[in-house]
């Protein structure tokens, strides 16, 4: 038993030497960010995702890189640390690490979150700890429907805007759907997105019937079965939402049996595996890239142009490859933290704003993204909304690049619920509110 | 019952860990709560182990407890942890019961694989029940403590004396059983289940009686870890969580009961650091840590206790 209680001290004086928390600095801003750096999701949103952070945090510590108004060096003159953590390893692993980042590592502000249940289980911590927080990716609407939080704030417009999106498209190009049917992974997102889908469809195509809806579990890589039943279904229409590895292996096993040529395939959020597919991705998928990044970003022109071009150029530049929807997303929450941030400084006479100033500036702000016009305008001031786009793939052969096509594009408040209401209630209710010119 | 000198053992225990309450930053604290619950879990492998047999369902009752605390205090509004502690024992103790006489007649890695299907099934269950949330999983509020409802440190520390007083007394209560004539009858299950059978016990009752103090302990362990995180998901239920609780176990040996939780706090922090200094290869410093561990110390922390109690025996 001696030898119990030694080792217990031998552990507690362990954890207490390792708990000297490091110095706050006025001249840095410390941001934690969290990405998945391993695991299916890595490949295609963390690591673009952190590419494109990293790559732009130097661009700001240089400072004049960008075009104004942010062409001040780093947020608000102080330098960008940034420390960054793999989101792989489940919500229970997340809650821990993101309390180490805020009371270990003290950092001024945390970014991250991909994976939805992480979006869930964080935003209570952060309240509790008052950390300001910017959720930078995940896609449920949960998060500031059910909930509310003074310190959490999320950059990016919810999935349903994707789904709306997509069968908005559908309809103003006069695609006839008198029948659909959906391939989604089954877990949340699959589940959700394919609800939102069939919400916005019955909305806009109330005589459209729908074959069946097909839930192959994540990661699955074998979609023989459900191929051979879509080709007997003939539906006119497949939704998938799938991304990724599963969203690869599907494209690939589909065209290799010819479904993409009997059927219309849409896929919400598919731009980001253009660059691994190239051109054995079939010409004629109608695609959302889960607002207006990528290449529909890119072909939109107007006055970001030199803000997308900025990004564009830079990330081929250093990494060789084109940015797909996740740099965007993490540009997106990166600028509008400089953005809450350099406010919160003109409020309070240039010191580093606290958290609780930091929540004061970000609330209902606006700013300009290489996607688009991004509003504070749902939660109270706490969830983005952004305009969208949908496009039709195209192999440009001379170019040997992949390019969108009849690409049009959605105002923020054509495709995102209004302030207050639910959206499965707007879906449900037929677009209440809805702006689109 | 406890010797005088167990008891003192015990409450000493206690009062270092309780010491911890006051020294220890938020964050570490926090993290040793979240070993200690995994350590309760590991607690009834280790009793299975004694046994010959190992658990890869443990998230099964983990996973339940936690649900079942979440769902009971979402649905009653009730907050109180003792209350949500004891709710969640009795439904994995009526699990357990359910499923120990079936399980307890299987050995090796038939038994690991019908646990690991238990688990697997209310994984799945929970994933496509999407009024639940889904793979999204629940939030649940911060527990209170008899009517006093902190908040802040207090709330971390109030949460630390809890999982700290429950740890010192199951680590008593395994201690007592592991030492009884029951208990005893198990380790000798676990050289020669014949010979047992022959002195007139009975192994199925052995090996029952393990499985529901490992159904109980994962039910208090997923309670506090879910009142700890504020958040439940079918993750608790998914083979790669009860694959850690299995590790904990052979990191710890079934030797000695405290080494269970020296073992998953030292997992917690290796966990930890290498997330934060190796963001790019923390799986592999994990790996090579355990690697290390196993290679090292094939009988697990416990053997360190044990060596040297034999050494004392012998001079």
């Amino acid at each position: 038993m001696k030898q119990t209680i030694r080792t217990i001290c031998a552990t507690l004086a362990l954890a207490t030497g390792l708990s000297a928390p490091a110095m706050a600095q006025d001249d840095t801003f410390k941001i934690g960010v969290i990405t998945f750096l391993s695991g299916q999701a890595a490949e295609s949103f963390g690591v673009p995702a952190w590419n494109g952070g990293q790559l732009l945090i130097d661009m700001l510590n240089e400072g004049g890189k960008l075009p104004a108004p942010y062409d001040k060096p780093g947020f608000g003159g102080m330098k960008i640390e940034a420390i960054v953590v793999d989101e792989a390893g489940g919500a229970t692993k997340q809650v821990q690490e993101f309390r180490n980042l805020v009371q270990r590592e003290q950092v001024d502000a945390v970014v991250g979150y991909v994976s939805s249940s992480d979006c869930l289980a964080v935003p209570p911590v952060a309240d509790e700890l008052k950390a300001f927080t910017i959720l930078y990716d995940c896609g449920t609407p949960r998060v500031f429907e059910d909930n509310s939080f003074e310190y959490v704030f999320r950059t990016a417009a919810h999935a349903t805007m994707d789904n709306v999106g997509l069968a908005r498209y559908l309809k103003s190009r006069g695609f006839e759907v008198d029948s659909f049917a959906g391939l989604n992974q089954d877990y949340a997102w699959g589940q959700d997105s394919w609800a939102d889908f069939t919400g916005a469809m019955a909305q806009l195509y109330s005589d459209a019937t729908v074959k069946t809806a097909l839930f192959p579990k994540f990661g699955a890589g074998q979609y023989g079965t459900e191929i051979s039943a879509l080709l007997r279904e003939k539906p006119a229409l497949i939704h998938s939402s799938n991304w990724g590895g599963d969203l690869q292996s599907f494209l690939l096993q589909a065209t290799a049996r010819g479904l993409h040529k009997r059927t219309q395939l849409a896929l919400s959020a598919g731009d980001h595996v253009i660059p691994q597919l190239q051109d054995k991705m079939p010409d004629g998928i109608v695609l959302g890239a889960r607002g207006v990044n990528g290449l529909l970003a890119k072909a939109r022109g107007g006055d970001l142009q030199p803000l997308t071009d900025t990004l564009w150029d830079s990330y081929m530049e250093r990494y060789g490859v084109i940015p797909v929807q996740a740099p965007f997303r993490m540009w997106q929450g990166l600028l509008g933290l400089k953005m809450a941030v350099e406010k919160a400084m003109d409020d309070n006479g240039g010191k580093k704003p606290t958290d609780e100033e930091l929540a004061a500036a970000m609330k209902g702000l606006s700013w300009d993204a290489p996607s688009g016009r991004i509003e504070m305008a749902l939660g109270g001031g706490h969830q983005a909304i952004q305009p969208t786009a949908i496009g039709v793939t195209k192999w440009n052969n001379e170019t040997k690049m992949m390019e969108l096509v009849d690409i049009e594009y959605f105002d923020a408040r054509c495709v995102n619920p209004p302030e207050g209401m639910k959206s499965q209630d707007w879906l449900a209710q037929g677009f209440p509110g809805a702006q689109c010119d | 019952m406890l010797g005088m000198n167990h008891l003192l053992a015990v409450a000493g225990t206690f009062a270092v860990m309780a010491a911890g309450a006051v020294i220890l930053p938020d964050w570490a604290m926090f993290l040793i709560v979240m070993a200690l619950a995994k350590g309760l879990v590991c607690l009834g492998i280790v009793g299975m182990m004694r046994g010959g047999l190992v658990s890869f369902g443990q998230g099964l009752y983990y996973c339940a407890g936690a649900y079942t605390a979440t769902l009971f205090a979402n649905s009653f509004g009730i907050t109180d942890i003792f209350l949500l502690c004891i709710v969640s024992a009795v439904v994995c103790l009526a699990i357990g019961g359910l499923f120990g006489p079936l399980l307890a007649g299987y050995r090796g890695i038939f038994f690991a694989m019908l646990s690991l299907a238990l688990s697997m099934v209310l994984y799945g269950s929970l994933s496509k029940l999407s009024v639940i949330g889904g793979t999204d999983g629940l939030n649940i509020a911060a527990p209170t403590f008899l009517g006093w409802e902190p908040e802040g440190r207090a709330l971390q520390s109030g949460l630390y004396l809890f999982v700290s007083a429950l740890v010192v007394a199951a680590g008593a209560v395994m201690w007592r059983y592991f030492h009884s004539e029951q208990g005893l009858i198990a380790l000798a299950a676990r050289d020669n289940e014949l010979r047992v059978e022959y002195l007139g016990a009975s192994v199925r009752k052995a090996m029952t009686l393990n499985y529901v103090f490992g159904a109980v302990l994962g039910g208090l362990g997923g309670t506090i870890a879910a009142l700890a995180l504020g958040h439940v998901d079918p993750e608790f239920a998914f083979w790669t969580t009860s694959g850690e609780f299995v590790f904990v176990a052979i990191l710890a040996g079934y030797l000695s009961v405290p080494a269970v939780f020296v073992a998953a706090i030292i997992l917690e922090l290796v966990r930890s650091f290498s997330n934060l200094y190796f963001p790019n290869t923390w799986q592999l410093a994990l790996g090579v840590f355990l690697l290390a561990v196993i290679v090292a110390l094939p009988g697990g922390l416990g053997s360190l206790v044990d060596r040297r109690r034999k050494r004392e025996g012998a001079q």
